[in-house]
């Protein structure tokens, strides 16, 4: 039986995750994860380190294959895709890993023209425009010819946003995008990320242990505990819950007194 | 009993048939997206350039050196019994038929395999590949379709210029230093060498860089937990590539024998 079938993607949501389950080795990563995210809106997955939030991000754009569960995204089933069939889905969603994950060997200008290079486009004018365009959104003009190893780490996650962006995904996973950034830099991501959201109507998925950028990104937030969707919600419904695992949380509070 | 017979045995085999399964999948696949999907110029034409262009010095030192001493061994027997000037014969097939294919795969391991699974390797534990993969582009039609071409061009002319220049030292040793005579030397060797030896040489060629792109490209795809995961891959990379050459280059001297048979008939 196909399951792969095109539904309307007016009524289906952007991405819609069904009792999705992972294992890795002999450690339950994801134990039956129900998620729903609308078009144009923005989800941020909160939870421990080590909880599986870049796991589940992982498996929403088929770079991990799940033990069970069903993942959709704009009413096409992705689990039994292969490879080369994923690519049609890529196309629409755009990553920006935690770590960047720049191409070592190309210069700033060349990883942002990547994407559009491997879509077919040869002209060197439309990629200098293009490219200019993002450093322009990304405020890293004149950093072109740089290469990735002599970028700070905030710039890199700029560069990284720049290449997930420039194809116009209809919507975006951030993985982690502002750890080991200092306030002001995790400022500028906060706000970039709310610019693509406001101004492109981009669906996103913030993955994040940083409270701060959950509470200034997202429509909607989800606690991710124990490989489950423990809490899902508006923000203002998470500040008012009165769930102690929520609190403890939110305040940073550790669950063992006597270390 | 049973059980420890199989931890013992079964389980290594186990890995090495998964293993070989694996390496026999990255090229099933890469010969399917080699035929089917665009080939990317640009990445072949530098790969061509790192794998045959830059490997040109080692080539020509492994091919001199080991015709000079190759010469130099067989002319000390051979002279004994009077037959000083056969050495031309000899040196000539043996490059061609072995040591020409064999130690130009070693070179290029050493030189091209390593660095290929070193390049692959810190590509993946640094989430590049994964890169690759979320931006639409398939490792293997990026990565590996275009080495893997470059190898099977490279090869067989890399073996060709180091038995060529294996010939030629060997000569100018036999002559200068070991007073052979050098019309004895070139006639014997014009006629003992067939065009069906040199066809040997450049099909090992041709096997030895398929055998060496895929095993150095799948280390490099599999490679895992950081620095020390990639120096494990590519280590590994260097030692079984070297190991598939020499088992296989005696399969292949005997297959490839039936249909090229050596010496004068």
């Amino acid at each position: 039986m196909s399951i792969n079938y095109q539904q309307s993607t007016n009524n289906s949501p952007m991405i819609a995750v069904h009792g999705l389950e992972k294992r890795l080795g002999d450690q339950e990563i994801l134990r039956g994860i129900e998620l729903d995210v609308a078009h144009g809106e923005t989800l941020a997955i909160i939870g421990r380190s080590g909880g599986g939030k870049s796991v589940l991000l992982k498996h929403l754009i088929g770079l991990m294959r799940p033990n069970a569960g069903e993942i959709w995204i704009e009413g096409q089933n992705i689990i039994d895709m292969s490879e080369r069939q994923l690519a049609a889905i890529r196309q629409k969603v755009g990553i920006l890993f935690q770590g960047s994950a720049l191409f070592d060997s190309m210069t700033v200008a060349e990883n942002i023209a990547f994407p559009l290079r491997e879509a077919g486009e040869r002209d060197p004018q439309v990629l200098r425009k293009r490219v200019s365009e993002m450093l322009e959104v990304m405020e890293l003009q004149g950093e072109e010819e740089k290469m990735p190893v002599n970028l700070s780490g905030g710039m890199k996650k700029r560069v990284g946003l720049a290449r997930s962006i420039i194809r116009q995904p209809s919507c975006i996973l951030y993985d982690e995008p502002t750890s080991g950034l200092d306030p002001v830099v995790s400022d500028s991501i906060n706000k970039l990320i709310r610019r693509l959201q406001q101004r492109l109507g981009v669906t996103g998925i913030v993955v994040t242990h940083d409270m701060k950028n959950a509470f200034h990104v997202a429509d909607r937030i989800a606690y991710l505990h124990d490989g489950r969707i423990y809490f899902h919600g508006t923000p203002a419904e998470l500040r008012s819950s009165d769930d102690q695992l929520i609190q403890d949380f939110l305040l940073g509070r550790s669950e063992r007194e006597n270390l | 009993m049973f059980a420890r017979i199989f931890n013992a045995f079964g389980r290594p085999l186990l890995r090495f048939i998964q293993y070989l399964g694996e390496v026999v999948m990255l090229a099933a696949d890469t010969f399917q997206s080699l035929f089917t999907h665009r080939l990317r110029w640009k990445l072949f034409l530098n790969q061509v350039v790192e794998i045959g262009l830059l490997s040109q010095l080692v080539v020509v030192i492994t091919g001199g050196f080991t015709g000079a001493v190759f010469s130099a061994q067989t002319y000390f027997q051979f002279h004994k019994i009077g037959m000083g000037s056969a050495t031309g014969a000899v040196v000539s097939v043996a490059l061609m038929r072995e040591l020409g294919p064999v130690l130009t795969a070693l070179m290029v391991i050493g030189r091209v395999g390593a660095s290929m699974s070193a390049e692959i390797g810190t590509m993946k534990v640094t989430e590049q590949i994964d890169a690759l993969r979320a931006l639409a582009v398939y490792p293997t039609d990026y990565l590996v379709v275009p080495r893997a071409l470059a190898m099977m061009v490279s090869m067989p002319l890399l073996v060709a210029e180091c038995i060529a220049v294996g010939i030629a030292v060997g000569y100018f040793v036999a002559i200068s230093l070991l007073e052979i005579n050098g019309t004895y030397y070139m006639a014997n060797m014009v006629r003992w060498t067939r065009s069906r030896d040199i066809i040997m040489g450049l099909s090992k060629a041709f096997c030895f860089g398929i055998l060496i792109v895929f095993i150095s490209c799948h280390k490099g795809l599999t490679a895992r937990e950081g620095a020390v995961g990639v120096g494990r891959a590519t280590t590994e990379a260097v030692v079984n590539a070297s190991l598939a050459v020499l088992i296989s280059n005696f399969f292949l001297t005997m297959t490839l024998n039936i249909i090229y048979p050596a010496g004068y008939q």
